[in-house]
């Protein structure tokens, strides 16, 4: 199971079911105003959730690699 | 000459040669030309797939949008890092089952996995409907561009038909590699000039971006927010996934899928393309500049407003230098529309229509078309009046419609039928005329309804009902699936 990849979903949960909330101009982030601040920060999440799964995913590859090299009977049961 | 029309020039020439020597060491057949013999590494694709965000929508439009618009103009820096994330898992799947089969369009994507080549030409037939207003999207972009930036000294129709032969020439001749190099300089020149200004003008003019949004907000209380209702957050949400939905809808984008090497590819993009989208940011920061610098464009003469602030702020190479970057964010998805119809027509619609013929000889056909799609698109650009705002309007609800059908056939069994494909396509396709051609929103639709609900985005009227039609037509015209392979699957 790669239940992991669910992680996915967050940011676009994330950025859009904050919009009602973020919708303000205060206060002001990094000298945006706070909705396009909200939306900034979310993307950068975004790279960051993918860059995470994208580890998880090779670790999990080069895993099932091995356990397939060593008992090509047994590489379901990971 | 001026040093601006020198800069347009100089890149122009350049950005041509780089297109033909594309070509260098590869025998053009249809695969090598439309999908690069599925051989690009991690930064072509990534040229491709960063070359479709920047169109001149993204320059002229993003600007545009937060001149004009304010926060609503948001949306576009939202729906690209969502399709992103879907893609890391999506794309892999499209691109290990068109490596099998040697798939070369996204009809033929259609077409293997329902059995049908009927489902294929429906395909075909929304994919050109679509890509030839988009091109005359593109078309009349860099006219606009190329005649602000050369001070009119290059009429729009001249830069138009220029750039438009310059183009047939190596698309015909290189084909999707020519894109992903044209691409290449064309990322490095957006990066330049868009950052580049987005960084600049605000300082420049106000000391500082939070100093900036506060003028904003002080000449046009709410610009930085979203208003209650009308582009509400509703409206925002709803825009935002529709047109996340659409956004690998689009034929060429769904090609260029193909071009990839390896599906690991796609994985990595899905990581860096979120970030590399911020650079939308700096084009939302010229739009705002622009709103209290040079006031007073309405209408659709806000998409001017960037060449506008720039030519009032800058010397003539930088004007040339963003007149440049211009032009290449319409020339390089300009060149992958162009690769993308011919390859249809002629392998969807063309090879159905006479089976007998040789892939030399579509070949030959998808590479001729290109000449003539061009034309088609030049005397649009030139002379269409309003049904080309019409067309354009549709042209993203038309690819959104393959969304269901393509969702529904990822599988490794094919579940639903090609007839209940093509009835929800059709069914979605003429709803979209529909909407689009009685300026309905849903708002008109259900004139009850909470305000909430009446922001939607009326395309998902459409999307809702391709899947009803598509369920009722798949109940009815069930594929019959072995109860063995069932057995199999739930143990």
């Amino acid at each position: 199971m790669r239940r992991y990849r669910w992680l996915a979903a967050i940011p676009t949960l994330g950025m859009l079911g904050g919009v009602p909330f973020a919708n303000r101009v205060h206060p002001y982030v990094l000298g945006l105003p706070f909705l396009l601040a909200w939306i900034v920060v979310w993307v950068v999440i975004t790279s960051l959730v993918m860059a995470l799964i994208y580890l998880l995913d090779s670790r999990r590859d080069a895993e099932l690699a091995s356990t397939a090299a060593t008992s090509p009977d047994d590489s379901r049961s990971s | 000459m001026t040093p601006a029309l020198a800069v347009i020039i100089g890149v122009f020439v350049l950005a041509i040669a780089l297109g033909l020597m594309a070509r260098r060491g590869h025998v053009m057949s249809l695969e090598q030309w439309s999908v690069g013999g599925r051989g690009f590494g991690s930064v072509f694709v990534f040229l491709l797939m960063a070359g479709e965000i920047y169109t001149t929508f993204t320059f002229l439009g993003g600007s545009g949008w937060a001149y004009g618009k304010g926060a609503p103009a948001f949306y576009i820096l939202c729906y690209g890092a969502i399709a992103y994330s879907v893609s890391y898992f999506l794309l892999p799947i499209v691109w290990r089952y068109a490596q099998t089969r040697r798939l070369v369009s996204q009809a033929d994507f259609f077409v293997a996995k329902y059995e049908s080549k009927t489902l294929g030409v429906v395909v075909a037939l929304v994919s050109v409907a679509a890509l030839v207003p988009y091109l005359v999207l593109q078309l009349k972009g860099l006219g606009i561009i190329v005649s602000e930036a050369s001070g009119g000294v290059i009429t729009q129709a001249v830069a138009v038909w220029t750039s438009s032969i310059a183009l047939v020439g190596y698309v015909v001749v290189s084909g999707v590699r020519g894109s992903a190099w044209t691409s290449a300089l064309k990322d490095v020149m957006i990066l330049a000039a868009a950052v580049g200004i987005g960084v600049y003008l605000p300082l420049h003019y106000f000391g500082g971006y939070r100093a900036m949004f506060e003028a904003v907000e002080a000449a046009k209380p709410g610009a930085l927010t979203l208003p209650a209702s009308g582009m509400s957050p509703a409206w925002f949400i709803s825009t935002v996934l529709l047109t996340a939905t659409g956004f690998y809808m689009w034929p060429q984008f769904f090609a260029g899928v193909y071009t990839a090497r390896s599906e690991n590819v796609f994985r990595k993009n899905a990581v860096i393309l979120p970030l590399y989208q911020l650079v939308v940011l700096f084009v939302f920061f010229t739009g705002f500049a622009a709103m209290l610098v040079v006031p007073g464009l309405k209408g659709a003469a806000a998409d001017l407003s960037l060449l506008r602030i720039v030519e009032q702020s800058f010397g003539s190479w930088t004007v040339g230098a963003i007149g440049a970057a211009g032009l290449l964010t319409a020339l390089v998805p300009g060149s992958m529309i162009l690769i993308t119809a011919g390859t249809i027509i002629s392998q969807n619609i063309y090879r159905v229509m006479a089976p007998a013929a040789s892939d030399r000889t579509v070949s030959l056909v998808a590479r001729s078309l290109v000449p003539v799609l061009t034309l088609v698109a030049v005397i649009l650009t030139l002379r269409g009046g309003q049904t080309l705002v019409v067309l354009l309007l549709m042209g993203y609800n038309f690819v959104t419609q393959l969304f269901p059908a393509l969702i529904l056939s990822l599988g490794e069994r094919q579940r639903v039928s090609a007839a209940s494909a093509i009835a929800g396509i059709v069914a979605g396709e003429l709803t979209v005329v529909f909407l689009t051609v009685t300026s309905a929103s849903v708002a008109t639709l259900l004139p009850g309804a909470p305000q909430m609900v009446k922001d939607l985005n009326v395309g998902f009227v459409a999307l809702a009902v391709n899947a009803v039609v598509l369920t009722v037509v798949a109940l009815a015209t069930r594929v019959e699936t072995p109860v063995v392979t069932e057995l199999a699957r739930t143990r």
